[in-house]
């Protein structure tokens, strides 16, 4: 049987199909990718459904083997280093894993998460309707945990891909993370208009402590006008709640169904995974959208998604940047200190 | 009590989703009206509604927007939320048997403590109410529960205690829970149910709704056993009751 292995894995990799919808109602958290747009196009890439079951890699990094068969890969994870048999890759590559080989993709300048889509299905017992991993209810995935060395991931209707790695071209991944649209509210109204205007404006510094679950902002505190204890109500992706320390708190894929703390606003759903790769210590600023305005937004995505992803063959310029950086490696580092 | 307003407050949550606004407090009649359109959008659904998820006092929708229009669920919700005030189906109790004792009832002396109860009358006091469901959240099927009797109303700990098994009873804040799914809360466990609420393996996966009726049974420790080998054998344990509202 044809299986993906991985040989070695960082924290917080995991599996994510496009979530488990429909029990939010009972208090399951829907999970699904932290970028659903990225893991669209890797799946687009891979001409799988956009939704199919796709390797989330987080900056921990991954080291994967094919067992059994060829399987075609879309790995597409911009600013991560990614490396075939130690020959560096573009960071947006699609590719055929033969068995033998070894595939490594580790965390690099930028991103902070990576999809990795496979031309075939990737055989788990879907859980609730899906696949998606919820480690901290322990559901869906691989037993409802992260990937670790030794996991072997069926792969069925595997296909090999086209010969030698092509660089995937996704021009629509290079966002802008310094400007993140909301729409106003669920609660705005608990906060005065010169609150709202100080939370637009920030700055705010993603906080290195997010994960799956939420994003935490620091910066200047946020005072409420009406308390920070509301009777606890629906929470969407993207909400953005401010609780008792004025602090905001980006809520993402593994967030409770419910909450009790004001939500000042919401980030738009196309801008949910610019949000998510913007790692510890970057700076934001929001900036409020009409409903409207989102819904136009979310249209042009569906309609990027449905063209093929171009290809290009790979050249040297495209990791240009590992290069370099292997130079200097070599380079007169030790000379320097001694 | 507080009044529930003949109109819904209509809030978005980002561009997929909207919270169907009936009050801001916890009350059985703004759960009521909660309920009711959550009903009738249920027996009706309009394309492209992907989730509704009630809570003691509104009801969200999670939609696809490129499907759903917000203004034909506005419409929709008005509509409905208007000529909907009363709940079109059955309500459902469920007898949920409980076991109080040890090693279940872990927290009972302290809920007794910061009562001023006896244990037995916190236990007969708990089993004598009966409870409605006002909503899921937190974990997978911990459902919240309204009805438990003031003398009860123990605040929530100050810190989370160490983790209780699957299917806790508890109570804080003044409400009871049952909490399906062992973790660290700040609730006090005074009981545990061999019924499992919540069993992702099963279909179905949850069989009671928000605004379903429970009762708990006190059952011995023996019972609690026998009972939790026939629960994980598939035979459900609990027992349904319905009656038209």
């Amino acid at each position: 049987m044809t299986a993906l292995v991985i040989e070695a894995a960082g924290p917080g990799i995991t599996l994510q199909d496009g979530g488990r919808h429909g029990y939010l109602r009972y208090g399951i958290t829907a999970a699904g990718p932290m970028d659903p747009l990225m893991q669209a196009t890797a799946n687009r890439a891979a001409g799988n459904p956009l939704d199919a079951t796709a390797i989330e890699i987080s900056t921990g990094g991954v080291t994967l083997s094919a067992e059994g068969g060829a399987i075609g890969l879309a790995l597409v994870a911009p600013g991560f280093r990614v490396a075939l048999d130690g020959a560096a890759l573009p960071d947006r590559v699609a590719l055929t894993l033969e068995p033998g080989r070894t595939l490594v993709v580790r965390a690099g300048e930028a991103g902070a998460w990576g999809y990795l889509a496979v031309s075939g299905r990737i055989a788990v017992a879907p859980v609730l309707g899906s696949t998606a991993t919820h480690t901290r209810s322990g559901l869906g995935g691989l037993d409802g945990r992260g990937l670790s060395a030794g996991d072997r991931l069926p792969v069925d209707e595997a296909r090999s891909g086209d010969g030698a790695p092509h660089r995937l071209v996704t021009p629509w991944l290079d966002r802008d993370p310094r400007v993140i649209r909301v729409v106003l509210g669920p609660q705005d109204d608990y906060f005065a208009a010169d609150q709202i205007a100080a939370f637009l404006a920030g700055p705010w510094t993603i906080s290195p402590r997010g994960d799956r679950m939420a994003c935490f902002l620091d910066g200047k505190p946020l005072t409420h006008a009406k308390g920070h204890d509301i009777v606890s109500d629906g929470v969407a992706m993207g909400a953005i709640q401010v609780p008792g320390n004025g602090l905001p708190i980006v809520l993402m894929a593994d967030r409770q169904s419910t909450g009790g703390y004001p939500k000042i606003a919401t980030v738009i759903g196309p801008d949910l995974g610019r949000l998510a790769q913007a790692r510890g210590g970057a700076r934001i600023a929001f900036r409020q959208v009409t409903v409207a305005e989102a819904v136009a937004e979310r249209r042009a995505e569906g309609d990027v998604l449905r063209k093929p992803v171009a290809r290009k063959p790979v050249v040297r310029t495209d990791f240009a940047s590992d290069f370099l950086l292997g130079l200097n490696l070599v380079g007169g580092v030790a000379d320097g200190r001694a | 009590m507080s009044a529930v307003p003949d109109e819904p407050r209509l809030l978005d949550a980002g561009e997929a989703a909207l919270v169907v606004e009936f009050g801001s407090t916890v009350d059985p009649a703004i759960s009521d009206r909660v309920l009711a359109l959550d009903d009738a959008l249920g027996a009706d659904p309009p394309e492209g509604l992907r989730e509704r998820v009630p809570t003691y006092r509104s009801l969200m929708l999670h939609y696809d927007p490129l499907v759903l229009d917000r203004a034909a669920l506005v419409e929709r919700v008005r509509a409905l939320a208007a000529g909907t005030t009363e709940r079109t189906t059955n309500t459902t109790l469920w007898t949920l048997p409980c076991c109080y004792a040890a090693p279940h009832g872990e927290d009972i002396s302290q809920v007794a403590e910061r009562t001023g109860l006896s244990p037995d009358a916190v236990v007969a006091t708990h089993a004598g109410a009966t409870y409605r469901v006002y909503m899921y959240g937190f974990a997978p099927g911990f459902a919240y529960l309204g009805g438990l009797p003031e003398v009860l109303a123990v605040p929530r700990r100050a810190s989370p205690r160490p983790p209780h098994p699957a299917n806790a009873v508890v109570i804080g804040g003044g409400l009871a829970a049952v909490a399906t799914v062992p973790m660290p809360t700040g609730w006090y466990v005074i009981g545990a149910t061999p019924a499992r609420l919540y069993a992702p393996e099963r279909d179905p996966s949850f069989f009671v709704g928000a605004g379903d009726l429970i009762r708990f049974e006190p059952v011995d420790a023996a019972t609690f056993d026998a009972l939790s080998a026939r629960e994980a054998a598939g035979e459900p344990v609990a027992r349904r009751w319905e009656s038209r509202t």
